[in-house]
């Protein structure tokens, strides 16, 4: 087998870049990690995602993929010990399905709730509740949503804990409360303790103290 | 009935839809691509069916494909699935870099394409210029990669004479781009700075089993009139 060169560029503030390193990781793939610098961005990034210019972008001996879950997929099908993707097709297409209902529903929700107060907010926060419970059913009586160790939709979720830290940042409620979302907080109590997983999560105090930066100024702005 | 192993991929598949959703469409094609047979259930837009309402509780929209009872929403889940359950004909590469790329530019097309222009389709003035300016950039990125991909030969994205998955992702501009284009009136279309694109279009649109699909523009025009007119009556009226 050839030497393989797997690369990847991200931030240690993206939850999509934390995504292809629980992925490769989860796999025990070997790779080189570049950390970008948004604000000045790497020659070496604009050529390799042309299109978007954005984190993460796996570069796979030479070759580009960028999007979290194109990437996700990618790391799946090329690498196929320990699957991410349930094997069922039915399966598969419902942990797709959740996958881009936390991308397209979820995420959006989450970021309105650093950029919004009072009344307003407050209608965000039943929204975010509402989409988690929706997200809930899907988990039923499981470990995780990729049954026994944690899969596809597992990772996607990891979202959550970036729209909790925000919360914790700026003196909230948090929105994953046990009486609320049991289940889901069952749930993320043993993501965080996963012995992969938990490696790739910014470190608390300072993705706190960059949220409050970040998310602060936002609000004062208003 | 086939018995055995072929049973799951015989089980009876139901496919609702709106006979104006280009996303309705995309699964058709899917369908008709592997040769699977199929009931097609006509949804009502203003009454929506209790099969539709639990089959798709969280989105409650189309399409929904419904295969030995157990129902999947999303037209691009939905195609993958129909992939890899069905396997003559692929719509998908087998090389998981090829996959990728299908996949990103799928995306790409919902982000940058189809999501600005149903967004052009309701809005007017300063937000509606906003979204045509994205629009006419997203299709010199398209135009780039058509003419990358595409020559006398390879006719589709797909790869030689076969539309694959991002010419069934795509395939919607070939009727629907025009007539959001006169109702909203706006123009993202261009022949002459997007002439690979357009010879795509003329491809897909002669394709048999997509041209039995496609709708009379007239009666496209006449029902997305009424969803803008119905869009933006109720912005003005707040």
């Amino acid at each position: 087998m050839a030497e393989e060169e797997v690369k990847l560029f991200g931030t240690w503030a993206s939850p999509f870049s934390r995504r292809i390193e629980v992925a490769l990781k989860l796999k025990g793939v070997q790779y080189e990690y570049i950390e970008e610098n948004l604000t000045n961005k790497s020659p070496a990034l604009l050529n390799y995602n042309p299109v978007h210019k954005q984190i993460p972008v796996l570069v796979h001996n030479g070759k580009p993929v960028a999007e979290s879950f194109v990437i996700m997929e990618y790391v799946d099908e090329t690498w196929k010990h320990n699957p991410i993707l349930p094997t069922d097709p039915y399966e598969k297409a419902m942990a797709r399905f959740w996958a881009k209902y936390i991308d397209d529903k979820l995420w959006p929700a989450a970021k309105k709730v650093v950029v919004t107060k009072g009344e307003e907010q407050k209608g965000v926060i039943d929204e975010i509740e509402h989409k988690m419970k929706n997200l809930e059913g899907e988990l039923k009586e499981k470990k995780f949503f990729g049954g026994e160790s944690l899969g596809f939709l597992d990772i996607a979720a990891n979202i959550i804990i970036w729209l909790l830290v925000a919360q914790e940042a700026l003196g909230m409620d948090q929105i994953l409360n046990e009486e609320k979302l049991p289940a889901l907080h069952g749930w993320l109590q043993r993501l965080l303790d996963d012995a992969v997983f938990k490696e790739c999560v910014p470190p608390k105090k300072r993705h706190l103290d960059f949220s409050k930066v970040k998310f602060g100024s936002s609000i004062a702005s208003k | 009935m086939a018995s055995g192993s072929v049973a799951d991929q015989e089980g009876q598949v139901m496919l609702l839809g709106f006979w104006f959703s280009a996303f309705v469409k995309r699964v058709e094609w899917a369908l008709k691509l592997k040769g699977i047979e199929y009931d097609y259930v006509e949804e009502d837009l203003a009454n929506k069916s209790t099969l539709l309402l639990t089959s798709n509780p969280i989105h409650k929209k189309v399409p929904v494909l419904i295969h030995n009872g157990n129902p999947i929403a999303e037209s691009l889940v939905i195609i993958e699935y129909i992939d890899e359950t069905w396997k003559q004909n692929t719509i998908l590469p087998q090389d998981p870099y090829e996959r990728a790329m299908a996949r990103f530019w799928a995306n790409f097309i919902e982000q940058k394409v189809t999501e600005p222009i149903r967004e052009a389709l309701v809005s007017q003035g300063e937000q509606q210029e906003k979204k045509v300016k994205e629009l006419k950039e997203a299709m010199e990125v398209v135009e780039g990669e058509a003419k990358a991909k595409l020559n006398d030969k390879t006719l589709f994205f797909g790869g030689g004479n076969g539309v694959g998955y991002v010419d069934i992702v795509l395939g919607w501009t070939c009727n629907w781009m025009e007539t959001i284009e006169e109702v909203g009136g706006f123009k993202v279309l261009d022949p002459e700075s997007q002439p690979q694109f357009h010879k795509w279009m003329a491809n897909v649109r002669e394709v048999p089993f997509i041209k039995t699909t496609l709708e009379p523009k007239e009666k496209l025009v006449e029902f997305f009139r009424m969803v803008r007119q119905d869009r933006l009556g109720l912005v003005a009226n707040k």
